[in-house]
């Protein structure tokens, strides 16, 4: 009987990178919770290690121990402590609004983070690992571009007009993709981050462009007039808040997408393929197509993004509004497992760290060391083998876990 | 050489996979070792092989305790193993092969391949093995190929010999001539441990026969005992082995293939104008040794594979160049002969998984979205009508035995519309229990007048359900016989000798 040899074969056929990159992609949140704390208790270590007054209390910590160790933790606290009232509450504030500002500005940073994270998220449930978010970004920046500075229109459904062509300007990025993957093989990885430099270029070029859309009277920079104010996402609860119509966007986003995902059966055939493509072949679906429109929803998830980012922003419009949003949608996607509502999470996490940077500054910290904790959160994610040794956990398909299991599924069925 | 397992335990986690086992093994002994998937056979060997070691108990060879700690001491001991999968090099030669690994030196470390040739020449006589030591191993046929793994482990003095299901890839004409020789073994004094499930092929060769079950020693039988015997004590209860059936109810062709060829993808023909059909009320086994067209005959009747020329039909519909779906909808099940790869998602619950295929319409979908209430509700009585044992209908499939796995498979397959049935290996890696559930439903979709195409490299699977028989080699079929053909004819043809 051949049983066993076709088993092993069939595990073995899936390669070890990839079965790495599904565990990475399936997010599991203790794990996530885990690797997030990991990297703050890192982050710490940097803060305390570079900075001056506890270099020079722990050189004379014999003579006085006991300040030594509270200088340690009086940075820790300065720091975190700034983070926190820089995104969340600040204690310090004259009045309510100041107060409950962080927070508006977190929401505010997070809008497009969720947006696009959404975005890579639905391609990694569907077995892809697509880094383009910030090529489609740059389409649909250029597109918003387009429709905010040359079209003219009332109030509402101007930004409506923008918001569409810039969704749409994503989706052809999108859907490049797909198509090379699906008719000739390309890997997407490669494709997206190539795409990206030429979306990058591309949005520059049509920023210096006189005819095109570079500003009235522009010079040598590559920057856009300012947007019409009839396509700007307003303030959404006062003016006191730079908080917009953004986030309303983003809240539907997430509901669409949830709906996608977890009830229809767009999304049903979405994980099949994602989960085992044969066997979803196998089922009548048309794996390579199955790609596209996953690609092109994906993209225009990462199109309300750059709708949200450029249609928010005060004067003309360059290449840097993006602000690594791309990029930020991965780790966010991987933080968040894929869902609906660890992408939400993950978003408001990475938006309190936008808003909170500065405040750390004035703190005295150096905002880079948020850039560390993110960069550790990923790389602890993307290495599950270092989190798991730390922590002990278990190996997912691990003979001790699977015989739990199934030793458990043999109790209740006796 | 004497070897004694004693006491042996192996847990996995919570799981015990070896409970307590004693084995002994005589000088020029065949032991058979007799249990279903997943009963502890593997394990106990790899604990033999030192490939895992156990938790309790000890490995004894002519009554002094070893240890091994890795195959390198299980084969300094004498021990040697072939396995289901051949462990050779397809360009070496048998030689070559032969002493890899362990390579006759000569003259400043060059490789002596006289001394090589000669060894396996030597072996090769004794045993009447028939094996040119320059032959290419791809070029020989699969039975050739295990006779060179046996040779591989003689010449490495193996005393004591483990074959793992030996019999999967052969003829029934190769497995005669296994134990011809596995018998002459015996007789020279070197003691094998048969691992298998087939019940003749112990009844034939054994000497002594230890039954396993979940990971426990049930009974040891001697090859006198019937096979129904046998299969009661694998199984742990009665085994209805004869299936009951009536005769069949003939109605119109329903699915018919014509002049089909199909290639591979290295565009080899894998397929070679191959016509049959299939009538309602009627099952046409497709008998042959695995590889020899059957997988790209099934996944070219699907729609997954090219056609290159040729054409199918179902109930009067030309499919040809139809896709997948089309074919489903068309009235066509599909049972395919990999449910991992192919059949489930493992990371799917039982209710998903049988909606696989369903996601296109109704029932299961209204306009894009899923309808969850029908959805359980078709979930839960099927899992009731086959039998799928499972604490709930969202139960990952992967956590499933693989009987209850292709349960799923079947249940969704059978639970809808279906004019024609195409099942390949369907009762590949299930235990007993379920090989005979499963055969009776697809009898019973026969007896409902669905037409029924079974592909398998089972003779005895393919004697139990089969109207018709077509013998498939290399390609072609060799020849359609009726049901009632002999085990030596269908082997024959299995070989490729024209009926």
């Amino acid at each position: 009987m051949n049983v066993k040899n076709k088993d092993i074969k069939s595990l073995s056929e899936e390669s070890k990178t990839e079965s790495v990159l599904r565990e990475i992609m399936a997010g599991d949140p203790v794990r996530i919770a885990l690797s997030i704390l990991l990297g703050f208790f890192i982050g710490a270590i940097f803060m305390v290690v570079f900075n001056d007054q506890v270099v020079k209390s722990w050189s004379n910590f014999g003579a006085d121990p006991s300040y030594a160790l509270s200088t340690v933790w009086w940075t820790i606290q300065d720091g975190y402590g700034a983070l926190f009232s820089g995104s969340i509450f600040n204690f310090n504030a004259d009045n309510f609004v100041d107060a409950v500002r962080p927070l508006t500005e977190t929401l505010r940073f997070a809008a497009p983070l969720i947006m696009a994270g959404l975005g890579v998220a639905l391609t990694f449930r569907v077995g892809l690992f697509n880094i383009g978010a910030t090529g489609q970004i740059m389409m649909g920046l250029a597109g918003a571009t387009f429709a905010s500075t040359r079209l003219h229109m009332p109030q509402i459904i101007h930004m409506f007009v923008a918001v569409v062509i810039a969704v749409l300007c994503a989706m052809v990025w999108g859907i490049i993709v797909g198509i090379l993957k699906a008719r000739t093989g390309a890997n997407e990885v490669i494709v997206t981050i190539m795409l990206n430099y030429v979306a990058t270029a591309l949005f520059t070029y049509l920023l210096r462009e006189p005819n095109l859309l570079l500003e009235a009277n522009g010079g040598g920079t590559p920057k856009s007039d300012h947007p019409d104010g009839t396509a700007m996402m307003g303030a959404l609860i006062g003016t006191e808040y730079k908080l917009n119509y953004g986030l309303i966007f983003a809240g539907l986003a997430v509901l669409f997408y949830w709906w996608l995902m977890e009830r229809s059966t767009f999304g049903f055939r979405f994980r099949m393929v994602g989960h085992n493509s044969s066997a979803a072949r196998a089922a009548g679906i048309k794996v390579e197509n199955t790609f596209i429109w996953a690609l092109a929803i994906s993209a225009g998830f990462a199109g309300l993004a750059a709708a949200a980012q450029g249609l928010s922003v005060d004067g003309g419009l360059t290449a840097s509004i993006e602000a690594g949003i791309g990029f930020d949608a991965i780790t966010v996607a991987l933080l968040g497992g894929s869902r609906a509502g660890g992408v939400v999470m993950a978003g408001l996490l990475f938006g309190a760290f936008k808003a909170g940077s500065s405040s750390m500054q004035v703190a005295g910290v150096s905002p880079e060391v948020l850039g560390v904790v993110k960069a550790l959160i990923v790389l602890f994610i993307a290495a599950p083998p270092i989190i798991r040794a730390l922590y002990r956990l278990p190996k997912p398909g691990s003979k001790v876990l699977e015989a739990a299991k199934s030793a458990k599924v043999a109790k209740v069925i006796k | 050489m004497k070897l004694e397992l004693r006491n042996i335990t192996k847990r996995f986690g919570a799981l015990v996979a070896n409970d307590n086992i004693s084995l002994t093994l005589e000088p020029g002994e065949i032991h058979s070792l007799l249990g279903e998937n997943g009963a502890g056979k593997s394990t106990l060997m790899n604990v033999l092989y030192g490939l895992l070691q156990p938790d309790e108990g000890e490995i004894l060879i002519n009554d002094k305790v070893v240890k091994f700690s890795g195959p390198g001491d299980a084969m300094a001991a004498g021990i040697g193993m072939v396995h289901q999968h051949f462990m050779l090099i397809p360009v070496f030669s048998v030689a070559e092969n032969v002493v890899l690994g362990n390579e006759p030196t000569g003259k400043a470390g060059s490789l002596d391949l006289n001394e090589a040739r000669k060894i396996v020449k030597e072996i090769s006589d004794r045993f009447g093995f028939d094996i040119d030591p320059d032959a290419k191993v791809q070029d020989l046929p699969v039975g050739s190929q295990q006779r060179v793994e046996i040779i591989k482990s003689l010449a490495r003095n193996a005393k004591i010999l483990v074959l793992d299901e030996p019999t999967a890839v052969l003829t029934p004409q190769e497995t005669d001539e296994l134990m011809e020789i596995m018998r002459g073994l015996a007789k020279s004094g070197t003691s094998i441990i048969f691992i298998t499930h087939k019940l003749r092929e112990v009844q034939q060769v054994a000497d002594r026969i230890t039954v396993i079950r979940q990971g426990k020693v049930v009974a040891t039988a001697s090859p006198k005992s019937t096979a129904s015997e046998l299969a009661t004590l694998m199984v742990g209860r009665e085994v209805e082995l004869d299936l009951k059936r009536t005769v069949a109810n003939i109605g119109a062709e329903t699915l018919l293939v014509k002049n089909l060829t199909v290639l591979d993808d290295r565009q080899h023909q894998m397929v070679d104008d191959v016509s049959f059909s299939v009538h309602g009320g009627e099952v046409l086994a497709i008998a042959g040794v695995q590889g020899n067209g059957q997988t790209e005959l099934a996944e070219a009747i699907l729609g997954l594979r090219h056609i290159h020329s040729g054409s199918i039909e179902v109930a009067g519909k030309d499919l040809t160049k139809s896709t997948v779906r089309e074919v489903l909808e068309a009235g066509l099940g599909y049972i395919p002969e990999d449910r991992k790869k192919d059949g489930l998602v493992g990371d799917f619950s039982i209710a998903e998984n049988l909606m696989l295929d369903g996601s296109f319409g109704k029932p299961f979908a209204k306009g894009f979205q899923i309808d969850f209430a029908k959805r359980d509700e078709i979930a839960e009585s099927l899992i009731e009508e086959f039998d799928i044992r499972t604490p709930s209908k969202e139960t990952l499939v992967k956590q499933l035995s693989g009987g209850n796995q292709q349960k799923v498979v079947v249940a969704r397959e059978l639970g809808r519309e279906l004019k024609v049935l195409v099942a390949s290996q369907p009762t590949r890696g299930v235990d007993v229990g379920s090989i005979e559930f499963i055969h009776e439903q697809i009898i019973a979709a026969r007896d409902s007048g669905k037409s029924v195409l079974i592909i398998s490299t089972e003779l005895d699977e393919v004697l139990a359900l089969a109207d018709r028989i077509a013998v498939m080699y290399r390609g072609k079929i060799v020849g359609i016989v009726d049901a009632k053909t002999t085990r030596e004819k269908l082997g024959k043809m299995m070989a490729g000798i024209a009926a």
